[in-house]
């Protein structure tokens, strides 16, 4: 018996029956289908992320207080430390690191912003002017904050663009006073439209010059400094550099950390990729649980034909023929049902970010072979069993079979 | 052609042993037409299963064409089933999703004639029992003297010299019986060797040999005046 005609027994048997070989292969589409559409949804979560981090400038050194760990990690932008990070440390890193182009110092918090009658929570950066060039977030209309607003602690405000929206509407905001916890600042800009990134909203942040928002959250320190370097070779150099400068500053210690963006898309894409295979491993166990509809179904069916069994042994088939096209038969439902998943999978990976677009999905080729062979390898193991027990049915007992 | 001595077969129903056959010695020359007869539980079917390689004796030596078949594999077995020998059931045991003729086809297929080569080799088999025009028809289309017939044709697709036939007549009507029972005759004037396992005193009395089995043991073996 070749190869052909057991696809063709396999199928006409598969055929003869439509409901319940659909119902044994929705199993298979479910679990193949959930394997596809999650792991395309870790991948695409990756690819974002990266894409944002490369995003946010090159050959960024975010330098926090207090000294956590040598390299990647996340950490609390005030981890409990001797001696704090100063304007003046990021001052002194802008004189002396000659390999930096920037070093920008920020504090961060939330405040109450209110206009006329409007007001709500917002979150308030400090910083300096080269903030708009390390993130790559530049003012729309007005000015940015200048070096004389950081000396001289003016209170001045640069407005995301939702923010305006909401205070102001359609009016002209440039040169109108709001209050930022109690305080009168005087707005000055309004920033570029950005939308959202790694789950923040960019336009609704407000900036103020970094000696008034250390004024306004009432600290001498600074949460971060954001350094960068032009070149990646010049990376390591330029971290030597800030530790050099640093170290000397705080006493002969190292209380500081330095992560590189580097650093932080490696742990990211080490997070995401546990995270995708997490995903992939839990709808694995759907289509583990589609290969035992399988099984259920086989050894239905091996009962349900028992007297074709026994006939066919009867004819002249051996062990092996009878063995050969239960197996067929299984891995036929199986991988037809890989098949259908793989479709709708994809399917439903490319829709998805056209309707949910916080949802980043991409698809991979690995992901798509891997389903595959791996219902294909359900429908095997999970068709051994049936199609043994089928083909060592004693013939004469099959054929007395009711 | 067949060589049965001494044997013995032994079925083990829980913890009792009931013996189905004891010590039969039975020799069939080519070319006859055999009735095997007895009441039930005598080990009529038994014998023809194990005449017909689905079954192997407990002990004793069964000789087919000369050679030892308790020894053979399951795969030989299954060979021989295949090519030497035809079996036709009191119940048809046609496969119901299957035409007329791809039944008759499905010997074909485990002796390994392709596809396009089984129709031709089936559809004489069909014509020469009567059912040219019912070839496409499937078995519940069909009458039950139909049916058996197709079993016959089926059992003949690759020209075995043995043919057994267990009450081939007992489903059927007396006519559609008879009809059978010629068209057996015919096979065997053929030169086809026949056994055929029947209760019936007419069926046996149109064989050349009875064979009377009682308690699992011949008890009666005579040619037929």
């Amino acid at each position: 018996m070749n190869l052909l005609e057991t696809f063709r027994v396999a199928f006409e048997a598969i055929m003869s029956n439509k409901v319940r070989s659909g119902l044994t292969m929705l199993g298979v589409i479910i679990g193949v289908m959930a394997v596809i559409l999650l792991v395309s949804i870790g991948e695409g979560a990756q690819v974002y992320i990266t894409k944002e981090l490369t995003g946010l400038g090159t050959n960024l050194l975010i330098i926090t207080p207090g000294k956590t760990s040598t390299r990647g990690g996340f950490h609390p932008p005030s981890a409990g430390t001797a001696r704090k990070l100063t304007y003046d440390d990021s001052l002194a890193l802008r004189r002396r690191a000659w390999l930096l182009t920037d070093a920008v110092p920020l504090v961060f918090g939330t405040g109450k912003i209110k206009y006329q009658n409007m007001g709500r929570d917002m979150m308030i950066i400090g910083t300096t002017p080269e903030f708009q060039r390390v993130r790559n977030l530049f003012v729309g209309t007005g000015n940015y904050l200048s070096q004389g607003d950081v000396d001289s602690k003016s209170k001045v405000i640069v407005l995301g663009t939702k923010v305006k929206e909401e205070l102001f509407g359609a009016e002209n905001p440039l040169g109108k006073v709001v209050t930022l916890s109690d305080a009168r600042y005087r707005v000055i800009g309004v920033m570029q439209k950005k939308g959202t990134s790694l789950g923040m909203d960019i336009d609704d942040i407000v900036y103020v010059p970094v000696t008034s928002g250390q004024e306004l959250f009432d600290t001498d320190a600074l949460f971060e400094i954001i350094a960068s370097t032009p070149r990646s070779e010049d990376v390591d150099r330029a971290i030597a550099q800030i530790k050099d400068i640093l170290i000397r500053r705080h006493a002969h210690k190292e209380d500081f950390t330095i992560q590189t963006q580097g650093a932080m898309l490696s742990t990211m894409n080490t997070i995401l990729s546990v995270l995708t295979a997490v995903l992939g491993g839990i709808a694995g166990i759907s289509l583990l649980v589609g290969g035992i509809g399988i099984m259920n179904i086989m050894l239905v069916s091996v009962r349900e034909r028992t007297r074709e069994i026994g006939i066919r042994k009867a004819l002249g088939a051996r062990n092996k023929d009878i063995m050969a096209q239960f197996m067929i038969e299984a891995i036929t439902l199986s991988g037809a049902g890989g098949v259908i998943g793989i479709l709708l999978g994809v399917g439903l990976a490319l829709l998805i970010p056209l309707f949910v677009t916080v949802l980043p999905t991409s698809v991979s080729a690995w992901s798509i072979i891997m389903a595959f062979t791996f219902s294909a390898a359900v429908g095997v193991f999970f068709g051994v069993y049936p199609a043994r027990k089928a083909a060592l049915q004693d013939p004469i007992h099959a054929l007395r079979y009711e | 052609m067949i060589e049965l001595s001494n044997i013995t077969k032994i079925y083990r129903m829980g913890n009792v042993d009931i013996t189905v056959l004891s010590n039969v010695s039975l020799s069939v020359r080519k070319g006859e037409l055999i009735a095997v007869m007895g009441p039930s539980g005598s080990g009529k079917s038994t014998l023809m299963n194990m005449i017909g390689c689905l079954d192997r004796p407990t002990s004793g030596t069964y000789r087919f064409e000369d050679r030892e078949i308790s020894s053979m594999t399951d795969d030989e077995l299954a060979s021989i089933r295949n090519v030497k020998i035809g079996f036709v059931f009191q119940t048809f045991n046609l496969l119901p999703r299957f035409s007329a003729l791809k039944n008759v086809e499905l010997p074909l297929v485990y002796s390994g004639v392709p596809a396009r080569l089984r129709a031709e080799r089936a559809m004489p088999l069909l014509r020469q029992v009567g059912l040219s025009d019912r070839m496409y028809h499937k078995p519940t289309e069909l009458s039950g003297g139909q049916q058996q017939r197709v079993a016959i044709a089926r059992a003949l697709a690759n020209h075995p010299p043995l043919l057994l036939a267990d009450e081939p007549t007992g489903n059927l009507d007396s006519r559609s019986g008879v009809e059978i029972l010629n068209i057996l005759t015919g096979l065997n004037e053929q030169g086809v060797t026949i056994m055929i396992v029947t209760h019936d005193k007419d069926v046996a009395a149109r064989c050349k040999r009875t064979i009377n089995l009682k308690d699992g043991r011949i008890i009666n073996d005579r040619v037929n005046a």
